[in-house]
C-alpha cells in the first residue's frame, strides 16, 4: 500500500494496569484507521492482534505506558513502552504458556501465555526490549 | 457450506442479547474461555462459543472479524459488554444448552 498523504498517520494511547474497561481502546481504534486506508484485511487483523495484546501485557503486567502507531509508506509501525518491572527471562517469556498473571486476572481469560507468542506471530518484524526495574518497549512492524 | 447467522438463530434457538449484522457467514465454531488462544486460533466464520462475559471479549471479536459470541449455559453478557458490543456492532447470542449440546447441533446442521 502506498499512502498518498505527506503527513504520516499517526496516534498515541495512554495505557494503565488494571484499566481492563479500556482495554482494546487503542487496538480496535488503530483498526479503523488501516480499515479507513483500505489496508488488506489480513493485514488490520493481524495488526489488531498484535496490538491487543501488546496492550493487554501493559494493562496487566506494565503499570504505566504508551501506545504509538505510524503508518507510512508500505509499514505500520507500533511501539509499545511501559516502566513496568520488566521481563527477567526474554525466552521464557516468549515460550508458549508461561505467565505469570495472578489467579484473577486468570479467571477473565487472560493469562495463558499466549500473547507474546501471538506477537511475534502475527509482526512481520518483532522487537522486545526489557530492562529489570525498568520497564519494557516492543517494536512491531507489520507490512501493509 | 455455511449458514447465515439468522438461520442459526433460528434453527438453535438462540437468544440475541446484541443485535448486528445477522447476514453473516457461519461455517464452524471456536470453543475457550482463554481470550489470547481464541485470538491466535479463531477463523473468520466462525461462531466462538465461550463463558466470558466481560468487556474484553469484544475487542477480541471486533479484531478477529467472528460473526457472534455464544454465550452457553444461559450467561448474559456483563451491562458494560452489551454497551460495548452495541456499540463495536458486535452481535452477542446467548443459549440455555451448554457448549458441547451447541456445538453438537451446530455440526450436524453445517454437515448436512
Ligand atoms: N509488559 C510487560 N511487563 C512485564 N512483564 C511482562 C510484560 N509482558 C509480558 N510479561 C511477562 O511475560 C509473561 C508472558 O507474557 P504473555 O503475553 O505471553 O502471556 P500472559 O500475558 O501471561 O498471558 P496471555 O497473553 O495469554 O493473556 C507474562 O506472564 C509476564 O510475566
Ligand atoms: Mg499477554
Amino acid at each position: 500500500m502506498t499512502t498518498k498523504t505527506s503527513k504520516p498517520i499517526e496516534g498515541s494511547f495512554q495505557l494503565f494496569e488494571g484499566d481492563f474497561t479500556n482495554a482494546g481502546k487503542a487496538s480496535t481504534e488503530l483498526r479503523n484507521v488501516l480499515k479507513g486506508l483500505a489496508v488488506a484485511d489480513d493485514a488490520v487483523r493481524r495488526a489488531g492482534v498484535a496490538a491487543f495484546e501488546a496492550e493487554m501485557n501493559v494493562i496487566i503486567h506494565g503499570v504505566a505506558g504508551t501506545l504509538h502507531y505510524a503508518v507510512s509508506d508500505g509499514e505500520l509501525n507500533i511501539t509499545i513502552t511501559d516502566m513496568g518491572p520488566g521481563i527477567k527471562d526474554i525466552n521464557l517469556a516468549m515460550q508458549e504458556g508461561y505467565s505469570t498473571a495472578p489467579a484473577w486476572v486468570r479467571e477473565l481469560g487472560w493469562g495463558a501465555g499466549m500473547g507474546l507468542p501471538n506477537i511475534q506471530k502475527n509482526s512481520d518484524k518483532f522487537k522486545i526490549d526489557t530492562v529489570v526495574g525498568e520497564g519494557t518497549t516492543l517494536q512491531i512492524t507489520i507490512f501493509i | 457450506m455455511g449458514l447465515a447467522l439468522t438461520e442459526l438463530i433460528d434453527k438453535l434457538g438462540f437468544e440475541i442479547k446484541v443485535g448486528g449484522d445477522l447476514n453473516k457467514i457461519v461455517e464452524g465454531c471456536y470453543i475457550s474461555d482463554l481470550l489470547s488462544d481464541v485470538m491466535a486460533r479463531s477463523n473468520e466464520h466462525e461462531l466462538w462459543i465461550t463463558l466470558q462475559t466481560h468487556p474484553n471479549i469484544v475487542a477480541v471479536s471486533v479484531i478477529k472479524g467472528l460473526p457472534a459470541i455464544v454465550l452457553s449455559n444461559g450467561r448474559s453478557p456483563e451491562p458494560a459488554t452489551a454497551a460495548k458490543a452495541a456499540e463495536e456492532h458486535v452481535v452477542i447470542l446467548s443459549s440455555s444448552k451448554t457448549t458441547f449440546e451447541i456445538a453438537g447441533l451446530l455440526y450436524n446442521l453445517l454437515k448436512s
